[in-house]
This record gives structure tokens, C-alpha cells and sequence, in this order.
């Protein structure tokens, strides 16, 4: 999914495409999920919100708030607390012609909903030999280090993206947090999105209007020569941050967010890849047998001949994440740990 | 293990009859009458075909008969309209063929073949019939409450008058996804029943050996409205299960409807060798004294809604379809290779 040259579009490509004549509008990640879920409930009436404190709470992260008011508590259901029964009955209703979208509050809580998930949402379009669709939305929540201790700061989206038949995206930034919400929606297929819970109140400029982003196109964050960081959900600013620290030692580091894992914009890791020689994949999931590992073995793959230094991978430490701050502060990838590996990696130590 | 014969450990009949003066009150309409035991017996001899099919090795992979229950399915699919839907089991041919399915298109299913159902990429334990309202059987024990009482979610929020089944063995019991989504019905009022089919077994297990309390207590703790019926005696199951489905097609709410029967065959096809866990005696005396069919045709001729003959007549014909449907399934070709990548995603 590249631009018609085929290079991996950019940001900057897309600003200058859209209203570049008006200053960029700042909201929050929070506001922007909230804004797309409001204009496609207001679009579509088949569109509904089902989940704990959903309704007048907003959920725990108020994001959802104001929705209960402006759509009434059938469209933005508050349920017990019974995950795996209210994804059940998302399935059901996606199975007959509406178009759930599942608020599960913590993204640990995936292990309560899994055969919902896996055994039941993923396969049946093609357990029926293409009969049924189930075009539902699973929102809910990565990241650690919010002293939330080992259940409620998993980042869980290498589960979801072994299985074929689920779409799932990471988005990092406000704007892809409303476009890449609004295309699930659409989607006939169910989507798991992952948002970084730490990122809610983070704000970043969303352009005015309607504003779809496609599943499975990755977008440059910052170009770069030397190194390339393919970095997902929220260690996309780490690696940014990373990126400017290097600068000052002369490397050029590139930034890469493949936005989504399902589909995953495989031509585009590779162009950065092919482009810059080295490559580290930066993902908050556990660093053995997650997502990193798959977009590590898919970078070499592509981009083997081009490689200067094997493809390295950071990703969370294989441990439960304590509760203790400073040990939770070790356990993810930080732009300090992540520029002294590029440096490493580029001779430059 | 063994339990004692089923006339002496329950009586299902009897107390169901108590309850509900039932059959003999029971408007008779012929035509739907034969239906149903027309439905019934395409169900025995889809299975005696399957069974056949599987034994004779020309079906890969095992399936499990429903054969024995017919007078649950088609008691509970003759109460619905075309476009309620239901969910169904690992056990769930009688489900599929009461909710209206070809015989044909079945078998194509079940020997992998492009034409069936499913394209052949679902099997025995996952038949989806969507233009018959039947949502899909489900090999997960449970795992389609969610998805029965979701299609009711749906149908209120879209205005439809829609009812949803949700068919399962009484070893569901035992999944905690049951009880979650029965709060929520009710707590909703949503139009969706419950249908426990009791055969006594989970898989190879008494469900008094599973099975804590009474089960009725179970949903009437969320304040369910329940019933009971012999699960033997069509006209039974179709006089309690039509009142759950008006009650909630009437916006009152959902219903359990708990129906004893037996399953025949074993677990699965392969499940030969029974005598660990029930005997002989037992599944003979249920063939013997509790047969749906035999039940339901006496019960037809004692009425005069059907002869002997006519009865005779319209077995012949339900073995004739079930012979042109294998044949038809047998000589269908696979999928091409190509099909093993489609409608992973929509």
C-alpha cells in the first residue's frame, strides 16, 4: 500500500494533500476516538457501543463521554461486568445486521473474551464458506508503565494478530486514532484496535471533516538514512524521541509506524528497510514470540541482501510488569535504550 | 457409574403432562402434524445415512448424531417462522434440518464438498443455513449463548419481532458464558430461548455426576420463565416452546425450556463401546419405550390424522430424498485449491 511511485507515503505528503491553507486542528487521542465513534453512530444507526460504564461513566478513561447523551443507553449499552457475554452477544448482533462496537476496558481482559474472539468472531465468515460476516469493532487498551501492575498493563496485540480472520490496529497519534476507528467500523470484518491508555489525554492535529485512514498502510513518521525504527502504537514517540538523540551523535534515524498488524503494509517496512540497512522493530508487546519477532523475520525476509546488521528487536522484558515504578520503568523500550542500540548498531559506539 | 433405566429413574412425561394438559388440548392441525413427523423422520434417517457414510470410511473427520432427540428440534423449529433464528451444536443435524435445510446440501457438508452449506470449509459440527435463520452449530460446548442472545439484542434494536433459539446440551451448563449472557436477557427482556436438551450425558459423564442443584433453578435465579417437558413427545415440546417463543416475540421477556431426551447413538460416531458409562439395557429400554417417532405416530393414528400406510408412505419417500441426497453428495467434486485462502476475511 505505497503512493503511485512507491514509496511509503508520509505524513508530509498527506498534510500538503489535504487543507494545507488551515492551521491544523489539536485535540486529544481521547477526543478523537470519541469523534469517531459519534459521526459513524450519527452516519449509521446500526452502529452501537456495548460494555462496562460505557454509558454515563464514559468508561474509566472518559472516553466516551457524552455519547450516553447525545445516542440514549440502547446505542451506548452499559452491561455487567461479563466480558466474554458481551462480546458473545456483539458477534450475534454483527451476525444479524448491526454493527457493534465492543469497549473492553483493559486490554488484559482479552483472555476473558478469547473464544468470542478466536473460536467464534474470527472464524465465522469462513466456517460458513463466506455466509456470515461479523463486522464488529473490539476496542481496548496497551501499554504499561500507568503503576497499574501485571493485569491491567499488558500489551496483548500479538494474541489477536496470530489469528486469521481478525483485523487489528495500533494506532499512535489522535488523527489515526479517529481515521483508523472510523475504517474499522466500516470494515465487514471484526477489528481489534489497541489503544495506549497512556496516550489518551495526548493531543496531535486532526484534520476537519470526514477522515478515513486505510487498514494496512504504514506511514514514514520521520525520514532517515542510517538507521530505520519500525515502531507500533505509543514507542512510535519513543522512537521519534530516539531519533533526535542520534542526531546530535550524526545518525540519521528513520521512523516507520505500520499502523496496523492485520493487514500488515509489508512493501513499506521493507522500503525503509532496503533504504536504510539497519532496522529495529520497537513494540511494547513481551520481546519473545511477539509481534516484533514476526516483523523482524518479514523485514529480513524483504530486505536481506540490502542488511548491513541483523534485524534487532525491543520489546518489553518477559516479565509480568511489576508494580513497583522504577522496576515497571525497566521493563519497556525507552528512547535512551533504543538510541544506544542504533548506535551500536551503526558502528557508532 | 451406570444410572438405573430411564422409566424408573425419571418421568419426564408424567410430570410434564401434569403440568401442562398439553397434546390432548392442543389444536390439531393436521398438515403441521405430518410436517413435523416428516421433519423427525428425515432427521433419524439423515443420521442412520451419516452414521453409514461415517463407518464406511467415506466421510473424513467424526460427527455426532442427534438421532433420538428429533422431538426436540422439530417441537421448537415448528413454533418458529422462517426468520427467527437459532443457534445450534456439535450435535446439531436436527437443528439444522427442523430450521428447514436440505438434505442434500447437508451431506455435500458433510463430506467436504464445495456445494454444501458451507463450501465444505465448516463440516458436521458447523452447518450455517443464514436463509433459514440458522446462525451455525458451534463445536465450542456453549459457545453460541452469546451469539443466540446477541441475534435478540439485534432484532429489538432493529425493530424486527425476531425470536432467537439457542439450542444446546445440558453439559453446557457447566459454561460460565451461559449465565452472563442469561442476566443480560433478562435483565433486557430480550426474545430469546433457551433450549436445554438434556440426554443425561456429557459426552461420557451422567450430568447428575456435572451437574449441582436442580437445573431449573439455574435460570429461574435470574427470574427466567421456565418450563419442562417430556422431550420424547413433539407435541409436547411444540405447545411449551410455542408459548416461550410468543411470551418473548410479545416483548415479555426470555424463557429456558428444558427437554429430556437421549441420544442414541454415542458421543460421536466412533464412541461404540458404551458400557463404561451406560447400558445396554438402558438405551434399549429408551428405543424401545421412548422413541419420538414411535410416540408421535401412535399418537397421529390414535387421532386418525394419519394411517399406518400413509405413515409407511411418507418414510418411503424421506429414504428416497436421503438416497438422492448422499448420491448427490458423494459425486459433488471438492473445492478447488483456490478456496483455502477465500473468506478468511469478508
Amino acid at each position: 500500500m505505497s503512493s503511485p511511485d512507491g514509496s511509503p507515503a508520509t505524513e508530509t505528503d498527506r498534510a500538503s494533500a489535504g487543507t494545507a491553507h488551515q492551521p491544523p486542528r489539536i485535540i486529544t487521542f481521547s477526543q478523537a476516538v470519541n469523534e469517531a465513534l459519534a459521526e459513524e453512530m450519527r452516519r449509521d444507526e446500526r452502529v452501537f457501543i456495548i460494555g462496562e460504564d460505557v454509558a454515563e461513566a464514559g468508561t474509566p478513561f472518559k472516553v466516551l463521554a457524552g455519547l450516553v447523551e447525545e445516542f440514549g443507553p440502547e446505542r451506548v449499552r452499559d452491561t455487567p461486568i461479563s466480558e466474554a457475554g458481551f462480546t458473545g452477544l456483539a458477534v450475534g448482533a454483527a451476525m444479524t445486521g448491526m454493527r457493534p462496537v465492543v469497549d473492553l476496558m483493559f486490554g488484559d481482559f482479552l483472555t476473558l473474551v478469547m473464544d468470542q474472539l478466536v473460536n467464534q468472531a474470527a472464524k465465522t465468515h469462513y466456517m460458513s464458506g463466506g455466509k456470515l460476516k461479523v463486522p464488529m469493532v473490539l476496542r481496548t487498551t496497551l501499554g504499561a508503565t500507568r503503576r497499574s501492575a501485571a493485569q491491567h498493563s499488558q500489551s496483548l496485540h500479538a494474541w489477536v494478530s496470530h489469528i486469521p480472520g481478525l483485523k487489528v490496529a495500533l494506532p499512535a497519534t489522535p488523527e489515526d486514532a479517529k481515521g483508523l476507528m472510523k475504517t474499522a467500523i466500516r470494515d465487514d470484518n471484526p477489528v481489534v484496535i489497541l489503544e495506549d491508555k497512556l496516550s489518551f489525554q495526548d493531543k496531535g492535529p486532526v484534520p476537519d471533516g470526514e477522515l478515513l485512514i486505510p487498514l494496512g498502510q504504514a506511514v514514514v513518521r520521520r525520514e532517515g538514512t542510517d538507521i530505520s525504527f519500525i515502531a507500533t502504537s505509543s514507542m512510535v514517540f519513543a522512537a521519534l524521541e530516539a531519533a533526535e538523540q542520534l542526531e546530535a551523535h550524526g545518525i540519521s534515524a528513520e521512523v516507520v509506524d505500520p499502523r496496523t498488524m492485520v493487514p500488515l503494509d509489508v512493501d513499506a517496512l521493507v522500503a525503509s528497510a532496503r533504504k536504510t540497512s539497519r532496522v529495529v522493530i520497537v513494540d511494547e508487546g513481551h520481546q519473545s514470540f511477539g509481534v516484533s519477532a514476526e516483523l523482524a523475520a518479514v523485514v529480513a525476509d524483504g530486505a536481506f541482501y540490502h542488511l548491513d546488521a541483523p534485524v534487532k528487536r525491543m520489546g518489553a522484558m518477559d516479565v509480568p510488569v511489576p508494580f513497583s515504578p522504577p522496576l515497571e520503568d525497566l521493563t519497556v523500550p525507552t528512547p535512551k535504550r533504543l538510541a544506544a542500540l542504533a548506535r551500536e548498531m551503526c558502528g557508532a559506539a | 457409574m451406570t444410572p438405573p433405566p430411564a422409566a424408573s429413574r425419571s418421568t419426564p412425561r408424567k410430570r410434564a403432562r401434569k403440568a401442562k394438559p398439553g397434546s390432548d388440548s392442543a389444536k390439531v392441525d393436521a398438515a403441521a402434524c405430518l410436517h413435523m413427523y416428516r421433519q423427525m423422520m428425515r432427521i433419524r434417517v439423515f443420521e442412520e445415512r451419516a452414521n453409514e457414510l461415517y463407518l464406511t470410511a467415506k466421510v473424513p473427520g467424526l460427527t455426532h448424531m442427534y438421532a433420538g432427540e428429533e422431538a426436540v428440534a422439530v417441537g421448537v423449529c415448528s413454533a418458529l417462522r422462517q426468520d427467527d433464528t437459532i443457534t445450534s451444536t456439535h450435535r446439531g443435524h436436527g437443528h439444522c434440518i427442523a430450521k428447514g435445510a436440505r438434505l442434500d446440501l447437508m451431506f455435500a457438508e458433510l463430506l467436504g464438498k464445495a456445494a454444501g452449506y458451507n463450501r465444505g470449509k465448516g463440516g458436521s459440527m458447523h452447518i450455517a443455513d443464514q436463509e433459514n435463520g440458522n446462525l451455525g452449530a458451534n463445536a465450542i460446548v456453549g459457545g453460541s449463548a452469546g451469539i443466540a442472545t446477541g441475534a435478540a439484542l439485534s432484532a429489538r434494536m432493529r425493530g424486527s419481532t425476531q425470536v432467537s433459539v439457542c439450542f444446546f446440551g445440558e453439559g453446557a451448563l457447566g459454561q460460565g458464558l451461559l449465565y452472563e449472557v442469561m442476566n443480560m436477557a433478562q435483565l433486557w427482556k430480550l426474545p430469546v430461548v433457551y433450549v436445554c436438551e438434556n440426554n443425561l450425558y456429557n459426552e461420557y459423564t451422567h450430568f447428575e455426576e456435572t451437574t449441582a442443584g436442580a437445573i431449573l433453578a439455574r435460570p429461574r435465579a435470574f427470574g427466567i420463565h421456565t418450563a419442562e417437558v417430556d422431550g420424547q413427545d413433539v407435541t409436547l415440546v411444540n405447545a411449551a416452546a410455542s408459548e416461550l417463543v410468543e411470551r418473548a416475540r410479545a416483548g415479555d421477556g426470555p424463557g429456558f425450556l428444558l427437554a429430556h431426551t437421549y441420544r442414541y447413538y454415542g458421543h460421536h460416531v466412533g464412541d461404540i463401546k458404551r458400557d463404561y458409562y451406560r447400558s445396554e439395557d438402558e438405551e434399549s429400554r429408551w428405543k424401545r419405550e421412548r422413541d419420538p417417532l414411535t410416540i408421535f405416530a401412535t399418537w397421529l393414528q390414535e387421532r386418525g390424522l394419519a394411517s399406518a400406510e400413509e405413515l409407511e408412505r411418507l418414510e418411503a419417500e424421506v429414504r428416497e430424498e436421503a438416497d438422492v441426497a448422499v448420491a448427490y453428495g458423494l459425486e459433488a467434486p471438492y473445492p478447488d485449491d483456490g478456496e483455502v485462502s477465500m473468506h478468511v476475511f469478508a
